[in-house]
């Protein structure tokens, strides 16, 4: 007896629950954004990245097709796990309409892939691995700034291009790090260089002495980073002080404002760099970077420019739509034409956004003059020519 | 020459660069290890502490210029400080009570203190020069070392072996272990107890202090400092065997190297290794390998 109550008890609990759900979808358009909000990655998108997608939500006038619009954060602190059950457990009980993914590749995969049998659509700006619109593209994910590939035929080539024909790898052990490495070795072995070798690290690490010792015994001329954030930075650091930069040429692979302020311009002085966006290339970028300075006393990174963008041309896709549908929102947004401050251009079938990209070299102390002064354009890459090809892909859905 | 394919000036250097982060895992080790011995607390708060004197030393130098080797004795005075206060203030209270309430406290402080850090510095860190006076590297012929790592290894020895001295080879070292075994009687002979074990934890706290202003110029000073290193340190002062000062140097320094190993031979397995070793320890001697069973 006491049992079937209970069990009663338990069911209209759940009814109810299940009802709020349905309510909430229905009067809210709700975006998930889980990021690493505290670990290594941080700067680069965390909550910086939050206050790029509120703002967005504000200029676009805070409702949608008559709904007020909720951003809802959380920090995934660089698990897969984390991350993609917080994403179910949103999808599940807040109705939440979009999935916002952040930095680390590992938990961009696995959040994808909820989104996928979900149905919700999947932005992701922060984590870098080709995987994501490659071999496990969806209909649902877009994948807006840039990727492993891009950042391959950005930097890789141009280091090849200046000579640097042969390459040892510095590699964070997980899903980021080991498809960089792959893109990017495949494209110096296609420009005639050749890979000497690669020492994988776990994420996270704090001494990097030891792996460079191995890179500089391999008698390579290049050392590609193939890490980022916190690690990239420590690697940096620990090259310059054992000689490292004397014999090598160091390419670091993903680069961000944020790691080129925390190290200074004196230890990263002439590195060659790809990125989606700088807050110093025009009036328009100047005017979005100074609004969120304003906020954050930080210039945007490219990642968080991209996560204002996706958000409103995401928010303009649904207007277009008139429903928040992921199928008929995803159609809408593959005909649009996109174009903003942060660049312009198209979303492919395999879901990347296809935009231009810039080379980047870090300036030289003296050529700094304003703070936050650190780079310099040296070439403009159209999009076309640095992200997957139709000849490269493996995404059914672009065959 | 080689040893398992590997040629011998890379096992040398990397057996020296083993030593070097070795140091630090025996200063913050042994810091745990002398709070633990007198206080009984399990302080999680070491790893912040340590990012403290870091960061304390960068803003040392960033704000008001004050160069490397003042705060090199300024910052384990500072840090010592805080933790007198902390002491104070919260520990001794909870001395009484289960071990998990001194874990519980100190990794609530941790979070604390490095999420002040987090709010006001970002995570990527602030960036501290190498003292000019140790600037450069030696060749040593097999491979070229830093001359500020050389001085992190002969620093932290010269500490940790004076704090060995002091503590086991003194008559101070003898109230204090005496202080460990029975307090009350101890406070009988008219030694102040309460202000012996304040300073204790001053000094433990001030050790990692110390650590923290070698560290500053050889990792990025960042509030995720202590984080990333303070685990290992856990598992460090375990397979040494909690409480052993001895026992806390010679693990700290074997495990770096055993890490130090690890990298060329199978990288991957770098951060994992200690925790391999902790549980193979464990099961041979829970005691520790130079703990003492009960």
């Amino acid at each position: 007896m006491r049992n079937t109550q209970l069990n009663m008890l338990t069911a209209l609990l759940a009814l109810a629950g299940l009802a709020s759900g349905v309510a909430h979808a229905e009067d809210k358009l709700k975006i998930g954004y889980i990021s690493d909000m505290s670990s290594l990655y941080a700067d680069v998108e965390g909550k910086g990245g939050a206050v790029a997608i509120q703002m967005a939500i504000d200029d676009f006038g805070g409702k949608v097709l008559g709904m007020p619009i909720e951003l809802l954060t959380a920090d995934h602190q660089n698990k897969a796990d984390i991350a993609a059950s917080k994403a179910r457990e949103w999808i599940d009980t807040q109705g939440l309409t979009m999935v916002f993914g952040g930095t680390n590749s590992g938990t961009a995969l696995a959040t994808a892939k909820v989104a996928e049998e979900k149905k919700r659509v999947y932005i992701n700006n922060g984590a870098g691995t080709s995987v994501l619109t490659n071999e496990q593209c969806s209909p649902y994910t877009v994948h807006y700034a840039y990727d492993t590939v891009a950042l391959a035929k950005g930097t890789g080539s141009a280091v090849v291009e200046g000579g640097g024909k042969s390459w040892f790898f510095l590699t964070a052990d997980y899903a980021f790090g080991q498809a960089l490495e792959a893109d990017t070795s495949k494209v110096v072995k296609a420009q005639g260089g050749q890979v000497l070798g690669s020492v994988r690290h776990p994420l996270n690490a704090s001494d990097f002495s030891s792996f460079l010792l191995q890179a500089q015994s391999s008698k390579a001329q290049v050392l590609g980073l193939a890490n980022a954030g916190g690690d990239a930075i420590n690697s940096i650091k620990a090259a310059k002080e054992f000689g490292i930069t004397k014999s090598m040429k160091l390419a670091g692979l993903l680069v961000f404002l944020s790691d080129i302020h925390s190290l200074g311009l004196k230890n990263t002085e002439g590195l060659l760099l790809t990125t989606s966006w700088y807050w110093d290339l025009n009036d328009d970028t100047r005017k979005f970077a100074a609004r969120f300075f304003e906020k954050t006393k930080r210039m945007p990174t490219d990642i968080q420019a991209a996560d204002y963008s996706a958000t409103m041309n995401y928010l303009k896709a649904v207007q277009a739509a008139k429903t928040v549908d992921a199928d008929k929102v995803m159609a809408a947004w593959r005909g649009m034409k996109m174009s903003d401050f942060y660049g312009s251009g198209q979303l492919r079938a395999d879901g990347s956004y296809i935009h231009d990209m810039y080379l980047m070299q870090v300036k030289a102390p003296a050529d700094s003059t304003k703070p936050w002064d650190y780079l310099k354009v040296v070439k403009k890459i159209s999009g076309d020519a640095v992200f997957t090809t139709k000849a490269e892909t493996k995404c059914a859905l672009w065959k | 020459m080689e040893i398992f394919g590997v040629p011998l000036p890379a096992m040398l250097s990397q057996l020296l660069l083993g030593l070097v982060n070795g140091s630090f895992y025996a200063m913050l080790s042994l810091g745990l290890a002398v709070i633990f011995g007198l206080l009984n607390v399990i302080n999680f708060a070491h790893g912040a502490l340590f990012m403290m004197g870091a960061v304390t030393t960068w803003m040392a130098m960033n704000y008001f210029g004050v160069n490397y080797w003042v705060m090199l004795v300024a910052t384990p005075l500072i840090v010592g400080a805080f933790g007198v206060v902390l002491e104070k203030l919260l520990l001794r209270w909870i001395y009484k009570l289960d071990h998990l309430y001194g874990l519980l406290l100190t990794l609530g402080l941790t979070l604390l203190i490095e999420g002040v850090y987090r709010s006001v510095y970002g995570v990527s860190g602030l960036s501290y020069d190498t003292p000019d006076l140790l600037s450069g590297a030696t060749d040593l012929g097999f491979m070229i070392l830093p001359n500020y790592r050389a001085w992190v290894v002969v620093a932290s020895l010269v500490v940790c072996f004076a704090t060995w001295f002091v503590i086991e080879k003194t008559r101070l070292g003898a109230y204090l272990r005496a202080g460990t075994e029975n307090p009350k009687l101890v406070e009988a002979f008219g030694v102040n107890v309460p202000l012996m074990v304040t300073l204790t934890y001053g000094f433990g706290v001030a050790l990692a202090g110390f650590a923290g202003v070698l560290a500053a110029p050889v990792i990025q000073v960042s509030p995720l400092m202590g984080q990333n290193l303070i685990i290992v340190v856990f598992a460090v002062v375990v397979i040494g065997g909690m409480g052993s000062i001895m026992g806390a140097i010679l693990t700290g320094l074997g495990l770096g190297i055993v890490e130090g190993f690890t990298k060329v031979f199978y990288p991957e397995a770098s951060s994992t290794v200690v925790f391999v070793i902790m549980v193979i320890v464990l099961l041979i001697r829970p005691a520790g390998l130079f703990g003492k069973e009960k």
